[in-house]
Formats: C-alpha cells, sequence, structure tokens
C-alpha cells in the first residue's frame, strides 16, 4: 500500500512537471501563432503586389483600381520613433543617472515611483492629452517660432497646424521615458561597486566617476535600454494614432515634420475596421501588421540581448 | 588635469540637468492627471455613470456599458492569462535552470514588446474571423495574451525570493516536490503574484488598439459572449473623434474613471509590495 501511495506520489510529480512545461510552452507556442495568423491573410497582397507591397506609396482602397504600398508608413514609424528617441533618450538617460548615482534616497523613492505611474497611464489618455492640450503647446510654443525663424528649412515646410508627425514623436518620446529610465537605472546599479571605488579612490568628482568608470561599463545595456524604448515606440498605436493627422498614400510621406503623417500602428488601427472585406484591404492592412511585427521582433530580440549581457556581469564576473 | 573648481563646477552642472531631466518628464505626468481631472469632473454625473449612451450628436447618456464591459473583459482575460501566466512562472522558477527555462524567458520577455495591435490582429485572425463575428470572447484573448508574460515574470520573480529553506524544509517532512510548490512555495510568495497580477489588470485596464479589431464597441450592454461589446478605452477613443463638444467633455469622463481604476490598482500594488519584499530580506 505504502509501495503503491509513493509511486502515485512520484508520477504526480513527473506530472506536475510535464504540466508546468507545457504551459511554459505556451509562451513559445503564442509567438509562433501570432507570426502564421500575419503571415496567412497577408499572403494575398504579398502574392498580388509582391515587393511593390513594401516600396510602393499609393494607398487606394478601391475594389477595381486597388494599390498598396506601405513605404510611407514604414518611414511615418521610423521618423515618429527618430524624434521620439532623439527627445526622449537625453532626458531618460539624465533621469536614470541622476537617481542611481546622485540624488539623494529621500528623492529617489518618490521620484521613481511618479516616473513609473507615467508608464501606468493608459495609452488612449495620452492620445486624448496630446489632441486636446499638448498639440496646442506644440503648435504655439515649438512649431510657431521653428516656422517663423527656421521656415526655409524643408522639415519645417507647411504651416504649423499640431496634429502632425513632430506632435506623434514628442508624445511618444514622453511615452518612453519610464521604459527608458527604469532599464536604464537597473542597469547602472548593477555596475559593481569595485568600479565607482576606484574611480573615487583616484580623487574623481562625482560626475567623473559616473563619466568615466560607470557609464562606460554599462554601456551596451544602455543601448539595450535605448532599443527597449524603441520597440515601444515602434509599436505604439493609440496615442500617436490620435495626434498624427493621419494622412494616406503619397501625402503621408514624412518630408516635413509640420505635416500630417501615418504610423504602421495608427494606419492599422484607423482603417481596420472600414476596410470592405472582400477587397484587399484587410490583407493589406494585415500586411502592414506583418510588417511591424518583423520591426517589433528583431528591436525587441536584439535590446534584450544586450540588456542581458549586462545585468549577468552583476557582481563583477564578467562572463 | 582641469582645475579643481572647474571640475566640482562640472560636477555640480551634471547633478543640475540630472534634476532638470527629472522635473521635465514629470510636467506631463502633472499635465495629464490636472487635464484629466479637472475636465473629468465636470462631465461626472449620476446619469453619466449609469447609462449607456444616447444617440450620436445629442447630449445625453453615459459610460455604463463601457464599465460593465470593461470589467467583464477584465475578469474574462484573467480567467485565461493568469493560470497560463502563474504556470509559466512556476515553470521558470522551479524548473527553468536550463536551455528550455531560458528559451522561454527570452521569449516571454519578446512577447512583452509585442506591439498590441499585432496581438488585435491575431485575435481577429484567430477568432474574429473564425467564429464569423467581433465577439467580447476573442477581446479577452487578445488581452490575455498581453498579461501571460507580465504575470509569469512577477510569478517567477516572486517565487525566487522565497527562501529556499521552507522548501528545504517541506521536503525534509516528506512532502512531494509538486505538493511543496503549490502549498508552500504558492502561499508563501501568493502576495507578490497577487502583486504581478494586478499590475497586469492595471496594464490591460487601458489597452485599447487590440480592442478596435475584437470586440469593436457597441452601444448597448453585454448581450453575449459572442457579441460585440463596449469597453472604456474604446469608449474613449470614439468620444474624441466625435465633433461635439458633449462628446470630448463626455471622452474626459470617462478617461477620468478609466485613469482612477488603473492608477488606484498601481498604487495599492506599491503599498502592498513595499512591505513584502522587506519581510523576505
Amino acid at each position: 500500500m505504502a509501495f503503491r501511495r509513493r509511486g502515485w506520489s512520484v508520477s504526480m510529480d513527473a506530472a506536475f512537471r510535464v504540466l508546468a512545461i507545457v504551459f511554459a510552452c505556451s509562451v513559445i507556442f503564442v509567438l509562433f501563432l501570432v507570426a502564421l495568423s500575419l503571415l496567412g491573410p497577408a499572403l494575398p497582397i504579398l502574392e498580388r503586389f509582391g515587393p511593390r507591397f513594401l516600396t510602393g506609396v499609393d494607398w487606394i482602397p478601391v475594389v477595381g483600381r486597388e494599390a498598396y504600398g506601405a513605404l510611407p508608413y514604414v518611414l511615418g514609424t521610423i521618423v515618429t520613433s527618430g524624434i521620439a528617441l532623439l527627445v526622449g533618450v537625453p532626458l531618460s538617460l539624465g533621469i536614470a543617472i541622476f537617481l542611481a548615482e546622485m540624488a539623494p534616497s529621500v528623492i529617489r523613492t518618490p521620484v521613481s515611483f511618479i516616473i513609473e505611474l507615467l508608464a501606468a497611464v493608459p495609452s488612449v489618455i495620452y492620445g486624448l492629452w496630446g489632441l486636446f492640450v499638448l498639440r496646442f503647446w506644440i503648435r504655439d510654443y515649438v512649431e510657431a517660432p521653428l516656422s517663423t525663424y527656421l521656415g526655409f528649412l524643408p522639415v519645417f515646410q507647411g504651416t504649423p497646424f499640431g496634429l502632425d508627425i513632430l506632435t506623434g514623436g514628442v508624445i511618444l518620446a514622453i511615452m518612453i521615458v519610464p521604459t527608458v529610465s527604469s532599464v536604464s537605472r537597473e542597469v547602472l546599479m548593477a555596475v559593481p561597486n569595485g568600479q565607482r571605488e576606484a574611480a573615487y579612490s583616484l580623487g574623481a568628482t562625482r560626475w567623473e566617476v559616473v563619466r568615466v568608470a560607470v557609464l562606460a561599463y554599462a554601456r551596451s545595456g544602455l543601448v539595450g535600454a535605448v532599443i527597449l524604448g524603441l520597440g515601444r515606440a515602434v509599436g505604439e498605436t493609440m496615442a500617436v494614432t490620435m495626434v498624427i493627422g493621419n494622412a494616406v498614400g503619397a501625402a503621408a510621406i514624412p518630408t516635413s515634420l509640420f505635416k500630417g503623417g501615418q504610423t504602421m500602428a495608427s494606419l492599422i488601427a484607423n482603417e481596420f475596421n472600414e476596410a470592405d472585406p472582400v477587397s484587399l484591404h484587410p490583407s493589406a492592412l494585415i500586411g502592414v501588421g506583418l510588417i511591424l511585427f518583423v520591426f517589433a521582433l528583431a528591436i525587441n530580440i536584439l535590446a534584450r540581448i544586450l540588456v542581458q549581457r549586462v545585468l549577468k556581469t552583476r557582481g563583477g564576473v564578467v562572463e | 588635469m582641469a582645475r579643481y573648481w572647474v571640475r566640482r563646477l562640472k560636477d555640480r552642472l551634471a547633478y543640475g540637468l540630472g534634476l532638470l531631466c527629472v522635473v521635465g518628464a514629470i510636467i506631463p505626468l502633472g499635465g495629464i492627471l490636472i487635464e484629466v481631472a479637472r475636465q473629468g469632473a465636470a462631465a461626472l454625473s449620476f446619469e453619466f455613470l449609469t447609462s449607456p449612451p444616447g444617440p450620436i450628436g445629442e447630449p445625453v447618456g453615459g459610460i455604463a456599458n463601457a464599465i460593465q464591459g470593461s470589467l467583464i473583459i477584465i475578469y474574462l482575460s484573467t480567467l485565461i492569462g493568469v493560470p497560463l501566466g502563474v504556470m509559466t512562472g512556476i515553470y521558470l522558477a522551479e524548473f527553468g535552470d536550463n536551455p528550455l527555462g531560458r528559451a522561454i524567458r527570452f521569449f516571454s520577455d519578446v512577447l512583452t514588446g509585442l506591439p498590441s495591435i499585432v496581438v488585435g490582429i491575431f485575435a481577429y485572425t484567430m477568432l474574429v474571423t473564425a467564429l464569423g463575428s467581433f465577439s467580447a470572447i476573442a477581446g479577452a484573448v487578445a488581452l490575455a495574451i498581453i498579461m501571460l508574460p507580465i504575470v509569469a515574470r512577477t510569478t517567477e520573480e516572486s517565487l525566487k525570493l522565497v527562501p529556499s529553506a521552507l522548501r528545504e524544509a517541506a521536503l525534509a517532512l516528506g512532502v512531494r516536490r509538486w505538493r511543496t510548490i503549490v502549498s508552500v512555495v504558492l502561499s508563501a510568495a501568493r502576495s507578490g503574484i497577487v502583486t504581478g497580477i494586478m499590475l497586469a489588470v492595471a496594464r490591460i485596464a487601458g489597452e485599447t488598439a487590440p480592442l478596435i479589431m475584437t470586440i469593436l464597441g457597441s452601444q448597448w450592454f453585454f448581450v453575449g459572449l459572442n457579441q460585440p461589446m463596449d469597453a472604456l478605452p474604446l469608449r474613449i477613443w470614439r468620444l474624441a473623434l466625435l465633433p461635439y463638444d458633449y462628446a470630448q467633455q463626455q471622452g474626459w469622463g470617462a478617461a477620468l474613471v478609466l485613469i482612477l481604476i488603473v492608477l488606484s490598482l498601481n498604487v495599492a500594488v506599491r503599498f502592498a509590495a513595499r512591505g513584502r519584499y522587506r519581510g523576505f530580506r
């Protein structure tokens, strides 16, 4: 009896382990299914247009004279994410360095708490605020002066309107700050104290310690944090959709910052419910989703590898 | 080497710049909170919270069906996402110190970074197309996938905080491994796991993009799992795009309700988590 009970229990151990493995593998399974569910419906558009789907600029969802090209939206995503990094990264690194290396702990805890709250605000609320508040700040205090003094530059062409690529980029910048600053802070805190102590013992000031001993050591992890922020910016949908102006076709090519644009994600959000199911329009939108998926996947994999490399060396053991 | 006062000045300057960055990041948060509170409070009323939307163009009605829809979708996706996430977390913490474990950890991080609209397309192709209609259940599956990696990684972290002495004590008493995990380790890590679940709930409560292509939105109260449904974030988006002043006002009101739900979940989690980690060290 005792023997049988023990055997049952041993097999329960094995069963539990198998169950855990099966559930855990759902993560990989889901990722695989996501790829399949994009590839399947996108096939018709890829077969019909081939590489022209990537390089074309027309977007005519009218049955009979349909044409779909994703280039303007790929460019729109690249440009808005670029602005987001340009504005957001210096800010985030400043915050991370300040919080990890300089701030007294009285400031540190509440400030990191507030910055994490920034990450918790839903994207649609950023969009609402962007549409009714930030838009006017940008138009009156950023775009108007830029247009007056630097209006001759090609990137500042057009009438400042507030619902354009610049506002889209700025709202993305605000949204990536919590991600980039909290991962960077983690990376900085993983730098072994020996690094800092060595620099201090040579008489370095606090800033020199950060610059020479900490930043140099954490570089690849910080790059990872930035790329992680890029991943967030590339996939962000609602806030951008509400402020970017929603241009379509050749008009959406981002030639000026003061022009309505469109990102891959905002295009899908805007048009998905209006796509005629008998046309190629849904397939084209899912095709754009596939491009977005590949972008996000590549960016995230790269970022995770870079961040892992630094966090693994915690405690000064360089592998 | 530069003079000492120059180096000291640079140090001060760096400190000032850091402080400036922090202030720069807090301005938008303050701006959003103030604006949502100011505009949203004006929209709140008993009618607004208890009735479904009126006909488009008339300043009547409210967001009751959206609040109901949000609660339903949170409930359903928690039902799907939490068991998956917790089991994945258990695997990662207890059995995951091998190549498969590392692969799952890696892919779960990648899943976290997947654009939510892509997850929406997934649910659309797999469920909406297959079942022939926009439905509450498709939305719940999409949100569950977004929850999964968050719950998995926080569960893993909290299980790893449980001292191994607890496990050893149970094993020494002859308790089997699976029983130890379920009865001893899980219950010791309970508050950490709950924290992770609440964070994940806060995250999906505000998700909008995947709902566009799954639950679609609706003017009515919940009618069935296989039917379109409304949700707060979706309602905010639709209201914001209507060209009426009353609609914008209602949009702010809905935003206030949503932000109260999400931020109170977050604040509660931070306070609950604070005592816990100290306890284990």
